[in-house]
């Protein structure tokens, strides 16, 4: 198994060893996309060996998983597991779907001889808009959610708010568009799974493809964001160009690497 | 029916404790029947800026408490019948505010006032939050300068989601903007953010201006409401926020530097 390539006559290469190892590795085995139910499992758990799961790496094992669920919910499992001090670093089992959020989202895909037969490589279904909505909009519910009368869901993922989003609000447009008339300030936070479009000032944040979706993309018509990200790639405002700052633009990934245009 | 209006900012020292105290005279003199509450349990400013705290007995938290009933910690002011004030607690803290407690108390003062005017503590914590659970209106009081600005529109944030009305999917509160210890010379050369600098983040509905003045701590000193020192521009500013708050179209003043005459320059400088 072990790969040692030295060669004594570059100096550059000697610096290192190139070996394989094994190691055991926690895995967490998903058996439905319940994230909430997931969390308080999964701190009791921890709170009886706070030190072994202390930077400990650990694999997401995906074959469990009902068929074409788990697309919207890994970020936010990503995020549990980092909030309880562990590093996640890979995943096992997912369709191509999952595995292209997992790529997005930084992850390794680690092969699986057995896992994968029972599923069918399902591309990019969507998933269950309606169980997917529930499920986020339990999570995400801080200060948010400012009323029926300013944000009106429109079927399940598209989301239009027509009030300015403050200081310390987050918006979150499950499994689709967030639309936004009106100012979004500095220390607002706009999520959405699929695009987001801002017709007024963006001075916050703006995380357009949650769940690692590569094709979404930010409108807005004056740019003074604090941050924007599309599938976790983003740029905070220092990084944002002068020429484009205050100006109608669309942002979007261009072979992963984010770009802002005027439009 | 009668309005609960919360005075709010999230930053301290911007003049919360003024504001109440002048809407709650403004409108007392206009004949509503008003009461005006200190939430700052702990601190209690409110009593000392209407000039009562040598009447204090029984305070908010008795009331809340039971241990005394709302005719004995209401104060009457001397100036104005129409107006009582229920002052708070100072040896008490912030926590001793319960929900239930103060919509009793909100609910037994709206069966005989026109108006209950909240004066909230600054911060975002409990007493902040109890202060605005209940409101119908929100008067913003924002100093023009940047972290003034930028709290305030957090709390209307929590304004627009914490509230009884939001909650309940209500008609939201209404959000009124009073930027205060606004200083004309200072915005003219660019050291105080403007009007319009401030009205581009908050876009709310201006309530009123009012100057940076002398006459304010020296009214608060006398325990004497400034509203009712018709001859400075801070009273006058005021009096032109109740007519506004109660719906009259009254043009906004004190926005821009007055310019200073040759003989006013030689003696003041």
């Amino acid at each position: 198994m072990a790969v040692n390539p030295k060669y004594p006559e570059a100096d550059a290469a000697a610096g290192f060893d190139l070996k394989a190892a094994n190691f055991m590795l926690p895995v967490i085995y998903l058996l439905n996309a319940n994230i909430e139910a997931l969390a308080a499992k999964l701190g009791e758990k921890v709170e009886t060996a706070p030190e072994f799961f202390h930077n400990t790496p650990v694999v997401i094992d995906l074959s469990g998983l009902p068929e074409g669920v788990g697309e919207a919910e890994f970020p936010l499992l990503v995020g549990l597991l980092r909030g309880y001090g562990m590093i996640p670093f890979g995943v096992r089992g997912g369709n191509p779907a999952q595995n292209a959020i997992a790529e997005a989202l930084d992850l390794a895909i680690l092969r699986d001889s057995y896992a994968r037969k029972t599923k069918t490589a399902d591309a990019a279904t969507a998933a269950d808009p309606a169980a997917v909505a529930a499920v986020l909009s339990a999570t995400t519910q801080s200060d948010a959610s400012p009323g029926v009368a300013t944000v009106r869901r429109i079927n399940s993922g598209f989301m239009l708010v027509t009030r300015p989003v403050r200081s310390g609000q987050r918006v979150y447009a499950a499994g689709g568009d967030l639309s936004i008339t009106a100012a979004v300030s500095s220390g607002a936070e706009l999520m959405a799974d699929g695009n987001i479009h801002i017709y007024g000032p963006l001075r916050g944040r703006a995380l357009a493809g949650m769940n690692g979706n590569l094709d979404a993309r930010i409108f807005c018509l004056d740019l003074q964001a604090e941050l924007v990200s599309i599938a976790g790639h983003y740029r905070v405002s220092e990084h944002i160009p002068k020429e484009l700052r205050g100006v109608p633009v669309q942002i979007f990934l261009d072979q992963k690497i984010l770009r802002i245009e005027k439009i | 029916m009668s309005r609960i209006i919360v005075i709010t900012s999230g930053k301290g020292g911007v003049g919360k404790t003024t504001t109440s105290a002048a809407l709650a005279m403004g409108l007392a003199q206009r004949g509503k029947r008003t009461v005006v509450i200190d939430f700052d349990v702990g601190l209690r400013n409110l009593d000392l800026i209407m000039g009562c705290e040598r009447r204090v007995v029984y305070d908010f938290i008795n009331v809340i408490n039971q241990e005394a009933n709302l005719n004995q910690a209401l104060i009457r002011d001397k100036r104005c019948d129409h107006l009582y004030v229920l002052p708070a607690s100072q040896t008490r803290d912030k926590g001793a505010l319960s929900k239930e407690g103060v919509g009793r108390v909100l609910e037994e003062l709206s069966q005989t006032y026109d108006f209950i005017v909240c004066d909230s503590p600054a911060g975002i914590e409990h007493g902040a939050t109890m202060a605005m659970y209940y409101a119908d209106d929100a008067i913003v009081v924002t100093n023009p300068e940047v972290s003034s600005v930028r709290d305030s529109d957090r709390m209307l944030g929590i304004l627009s989601s914490k509230s009884r009305r939001a909650e309940t999917n209500a008609e939201p509160i209404r959000e009124f903007l009073l930027l205060t210890r606004y200083d004309p010379h200072r915005v003219e050369s660019g050291e105080m953010l403007s009007v319009d600098d401030v009205q581009e983040i908050l876009a709310l509905n201006l309530l009123g201006i009012i100057p940076e003045s002398k006459a304010v701590l020296t009214a608060s000193n006398a325990g004497i409401p400034v509203i009712l020192d018709r001859d400075s521009d801070a009273g006058q500013a005021y009096g032109d926020m109740v007519a506004r708050y109660l719906g009259e179209e009254v043009p906004h003043r004190f926005l821009h530097a007055e310019k200073k005459g040759l003989l006013s320059r030689l003696f003041r400088g």
